[in-house]
């Protein structure tokens, strides 16, 4: 197996006392990890920081080997741990993406997604847009993966318009008249999870978040996977300051 | 060929952080050799040790007292407080002796991936000695990974309305760095850090 490709480091397990076992998610490729050797040197240690993009070289003798790796630097999103906000939202991107993808499966838009997301976090996005585009990543790698909700139409009209809520029994949209006498027993879907809105506010993003989050908890992260649910507890915690303060 | 107890002695210190089998053959032939001024001082180097060994208290510093002999150091300034990740951290910043306070070790760092949470770390310990009183700054030292960052967040978080002064290590140019060496993350920090020339 060799692999030319741009990637992005998605984790690091430290490997002996200056190497590294790094997962990377190419676009080609899916997720693929590497050793690499000095991965904790003084040198590497930058360019293997969690959400970098690289120029990655693997090779390995056989497929089911671990493959040795070498990374250039691409664009480092170091600078998104600086505000609380930005590590919450990298160490979730990355962990839950390397926790559900499956080594050696391509999801290209996934790749594409997160490689846009977190260079638009790096360049200063409104914080608001950038946590709709998490949450919409989440919806995204649900689908990838075949448990998103589907959001085409209302389960219970067919109606492709005004889709206002979502089922947690049936994981469905439901149009906004035919959901209005069930709303407290469904989960809101607001439009910038159907990407039609451009300027969401915190209280879209936090609903948003609730019912993407509602989906994951349900359908994925169980068991030991569920561990990983305090860090989105983290981020979310962060993301209802955020909505008090727009607020007062 | 040696014996089974110096095979032992090797297997012992080549599971040391920093030798393998060959430097810990090495360090054995040293030991016998220099039986009555290596080995015999190393063995009750290491019995005392293992007799003593405690982790303090309060701070979580590993030590031969409880409390240690940082938080039990008159000298040191009770108004300032520095949290670390490890005791190795610890270590680290107690030798530069630039630090006058006194130290908080969580044991650890918050992760998703590893499933460390809050309540695995001793952060519940740290909000206790800050609510105790007397602390006016609280120096969060974390290592700059995006664990680090994501722990020290979350610890700022827990004290904010404490009314103690949170602060963090600077980031940035390494001493003896080389612009054209430095990777953009840390060229990015360090002109977001920029400061007046005095």
């Amino acid at each position: 197996m060799d692999i030319e490709a741009p990637a992005l480091v998605i984790g690091v397990l430290p490997h002996g006392e200056h190497g590294a076992v790094v997962r990377f998610l190419t676009q080609e490729h899916g997720l693929v990890a590497g050793y690499v050797r000095g991965g904790r040197s003084r040198r590497l240690r930058p360019v293997l920081g969690i959400g970098n993009g690289v120029a990655l070289q693997l090779h390995a003798r056989l497929d089911s080997q671990l493959g040795s790796a070498t990374a250039e630097l691409g664009s480092s999103r170091a600078g998104l741990a600086l505000d609380a906000l930005g590590a919450a939202s990298l160490e979730w991107l990355t962990s839950l993406t390397a926790t559900l993808l499956t080594e050696g499966v391509p999801h290209p838009p996934l790749y594409s997604a997160l490689d846009g997301l977190l260079e638009a976090m790096s360049l200063g996005v409104d914080p608001a847009r950038a946590m709709a585009a998490l949450a919409r990543y989440e919806l995204l790698l649900m689908t990838e993966l075949g448990f998103g909700p589907d959001l085409s139409n209302c389960v219970v009209t067919g109606a492709t318009t005004d889709l206002a809520y979502v089922s947690p029994k049936s994981s469905h949209a439901v149009s906004r008249g035919a959901g209005l006498p069930y709303a407290s027993r469904l989960l809101p879907l607001p439009a910038l999870l159907l990407g039609t809105d451009d300027a969401p506010s915190w209280d879209d993003v936090a609903a948003a978040l609730h019912t993407t989050g509602y989906f994951l908890e349900r359908d994925m992260l169980t068991g030991r996977l569920a561990a990983l649910l305090p860090a989105r507890a983290r981020l979310t915690s962060l993301i209802a300051r955020q909505q008090d303060a727009a607020v007062r | 060929m040696s014996s089974p107890e110096i095979d032992a002695l090797a297997q012992a210190l080549a599971r040391l952080p920093g030798l393998g089998p060959r430097s810990a053959r090495r360090a054995v032939l040293h030991l016998l050799k220099r039986r009555e001024t290596a080995l015999v001082p190393l063995i009750a180097a290491l019995q005392s040790v293992a007799a003593n060994l405690s982790t303090c208290e309060i701070c979580g510093n590993v030590d031969t007292r409880n409390p240690c002999g940082v938080c039990t150091d008159p000298r040191r300034d009770v108004r300032q407080l520095c949290v670390v990740e490890e005791v190795a951290d610890l270590w680290a910043l107690d030798r530069s002796r630039l630090f006058p306070g006194r130290f908080h070790v969580l044991g650890g760092r918050l992760s998703a991936l590893d499933g460390v949470t809050p309540e695995d770390l001793s952060i519940a310990a740290l909000v206790a000695r800050v609510r105790a009183g007397g602390i006016e700054e609280v120096v969060l030292a974390m290592n700059a990974t995006i664990e680090g960052a994501t722990t020290m967040h979350y610890i700022a978080e827990q004290l904010r309305g404490l009314g103690v002064r949170v602060m963090q290590l600077a980031h940035g140019m390494p001493v003896g760095g080389e612009l054209d060496y430095l990777d953009e993350g840390t060229l990015a920090q360090a002109l977001r850090a920029r400061r007046l020339v005095d």
